[in-house]
């Protein structure tokens, strides 16, 4: 009985193509709205959480503004490094400085600091060897240049062992990193050199440490609290001395953001669902209407009520999920179009946004094809067989 | 004539309409038996109760009060669902405008009764096969209703009636639409499907038609009467 209340609707549907179509079309745009704008957020979502996870999700900074008297000296981070929840310390002391190569020169920022930021970071090297505990204790002049430093001062990246000039003094190139692709490297440009700390803060004149680099052991939030409660009693309780900032609630915010976003722009889209459903009901309302004559033709040779509302309610979930199918099909080449201009960001249709839309399209088609097709169930065959539309 | 068992056992029916705030007397007390394997004439002027009467046969309405038993079943106040499967299996309708269903080919149209009766694909197409080849049109089953004359149009109908091999072909003005040589040829059918031994009830307001009926039966102002030959 279904398989023929199926044939029947398929009938139906393509007895007048175009009014089906304009039908579906409802359901068509609806669709893609929806699974077009989820998809666009959740990819721009993903895209910006690796480039964040890149970054070093798992990664506390401090920035100390003033330190009441009692600086942080690079045997301190010792102290910070013993708390259960810190894995690693390193100070990131930063300088901008003029570097040359032959006639080429760049401003570059100079980072100072120790191997275990390397780690910290999530730094990966091309070629060479990143800063060791040697270079920090005799401050070597020596170097680490990001691949992009390297590309602009010598036009190549394999440097290791040539030699540069920043800020008047040379220094011997031991190591170059890994290309930086991530969304965040070029917004953010620049050209970063690392050196041993103790050499970047006699440049710098800045003797002491003030900004730190922390990775934790375990729960971020948990380090976050430690190294927070292990400033403040460094620096006579004063929260406005310095900047504590966790990357991953950083994340998290965004998150948040994004997951409101798409809530959002789901919600308007379903909207747009909801007027393709009622696009359906008016049709077929006026269907059931002009086909009076044939219910009381179905009716009069035998067919109950159940079967007629059978009939049109399928008829309406077909409608409503053929326009739901040629939507994801759109949604699925507007995304590979979207995808193949943007390049760097992947926009791919998820299971789930695909079960949401069928979903909803389903519910749309049999709440909305209720009403007329219980219409057309309780017309009573004499009436409908007298009825000259 | 031998005399079957009686198919449709009516008695003193009567059906009141309220129209306009006045109650018409739709049928009054009408009483009637037909017997398997007769061919019947109900004859009346328009107003005289025929269609109530041809919708009370046909289990499309059901009477206000007396008796009606179809085939040995009373029909009494059953839901429409239940009457919707009585008629579809005991009731083949053959209407004065064909009532064919215009998107469908001629074959498809003989199937319908036996589609919501759940007949499988297989017999069903056989047996609206069979039914098309009763009434001499089964080189046009692809057709549509549209591409076929208004006798073969009428054809299918019957063909269509006579597929769930009901207990009675209910006839109502069926050559009313047609000229008189296809109505002929379509009255000439039923007189054979009757020599096959079918049950036959013809409405109609034509004596002339009524005439080619085995039995006449009178109705006027709901009352019912039979005709002597």
């Amino acid at each position: 009985m279904i398989i023929q209340s199926i044939k029947m609707a398929w009938e139906a549907i393509t007895s007048n193509k175009l009014r089906s179509f304009l039908t579906m079309l409802g359901i068509i745009i609806g669709v893609i709205a929806l699974v077009v704008l989820v998809s666009l957020v959740n990819g721009a979502t993903g895209a910006v959480t690796s480039e964040i996870t890149a970054l070093g999700n798992d990664m506390v900074t401090v920035n100390i503004r003033d330190d009441k008297g009692s600086p942080i000296r690079l045997e301190d981070l010792d102290e910070i490094s013993a708390l259960d929840a810190v894995h690693q310390t390193a100070p990131s002391g930063s300088v901008n400085f003029v570097a040359k190569h032959g006639y080429s020169d760049a401003t570059v920022s100079l980072y100072g600091t120790t191997p275990a930021y390397y780690d910290i970071q999530g730094l990966d090297l091309k070629y060479g060897r990143f800063l060791k505990t040697a270079d920090i204790d005799n401050a070597s002049y020596v170097a680490v240049l990001s691949y992009s430093t390297a590309d602009e001062l010598f036009g190549k990246s394999d440097v290791v062992g040539e030699s540069l000039t920043i800020g008047g003094r040379s220094f011997l190139i031991v190591g170059v990193l890994e290309e930086d692709d991530s969304l965040f490297a070029a917004m953010l440009g620049g050209y970063s050199v690392y050196a041993p700390f103790t050499v970047e803060s006699r440049m710098a004149d800045e003797p002491y440490v003030t900004s730190i680099a922390v990775s934790p052991a375990g729960d971020t939030d948990n380090t976050e609290a430690q190294v927070s409660d292990f400033m403040l009693a460094r620096l006579h309780q004063d929260e406005d001395a310095f900047h504590i900032v966790n990357m991953s609630s950083i994340s998290d915010a965004m998150s948040t953001v994004t997951g409101t976003l798409s809530l959002l722009l789901g919600g308007i889209a379903a909207i747009s669902l909801l007027v393709g459903g009622i696009g359906i009901m008016n049709i077929m309302l006026v269907s059931v209407t002009e086909r009076t004559k044939e219910i009381g033709i179905r009716k009069a040779i035998g067919a109950g009520k159940k079967s007629i509302m059978m009939q049109f309610l399928i008829e309406a979930l077909m409608v409503s999920l053929m326009g739901c199918l040629l939507g994801l099909v759109f949604s699925w080449m507007i995304l590979a179009l979207v995808s193949a201009i943007a390049k760097t960001i992947s926009f791919s249709m998820s299971l789930g946004v695909v079960v949401l839309a069928v979903g909803f399209a389903s519910a749309i088609g049999l709440i909305f094809g209720l009403y007329p097709a219980n219409k057309a169930a309780n017309k009573h065959p004499i009436d409908a067989l007298r009825y000259e539309g | 004539m031998t005399a079957g068992k009686p198919i449709i056992t009516m008695t003193d029916v009567t059906k009141v309409y309220t129209v306009g705030g006045e109650e018409v007397r739709a049928l009054d007390g009408a009483s009637l038996v037909i017997r398997e394997g007769e061919f019947v004439s109900i004859l009346g002027p328009s107003g005289s109760g025929k269609s109530t009467l041809m919708n009370i046969i046909g289990c499309l309405d059901v009477a206000d009060s007396g008796e009606y038993i179809l085939d040995g079943q009373s029909i009494e106040q059953y839901s429409e669902e239940e009457l919707a499967r009585i008629r579809n299996k005991k009731i083949g309708f053959v209407f004065q405008n064909f009532n064919l269903l215009s998107r469908m080919s001629a074959l498809s149209n003989v199937e319908l009764p036996l589609i919501y009766q759940r007949v499988h694909l297989g017999e069903r197409r056989e047996r609206a096969a069979r039914a098309l080849e009763r009434v001499g049109l089964k080189d046009r089953s692809n057709h549509k209703p549209t591409e076929l004359s208004g006798g073969q149009q009428q054809r299918v109908a019957i063909a269509r009636a006579l597929a769930t091999d009901p207990a009675i072909l209910l006839a109502d003005e069926p050559t009313g639409n047609l000229d008189s040589k296809t109505g002929e040829d379509i009255l000439a059918l039923f007189r054979e499907l009757h020599d096959a031994g079918d049950t036959i009830v013809l409405i109609t307001h034509n004596e002339e038609i009524a005439r080619q009926a085995q039995r006449r039966i009178h109705i006027m102002d709901g009352r019912v009467s039979e005709v002597e030959s």
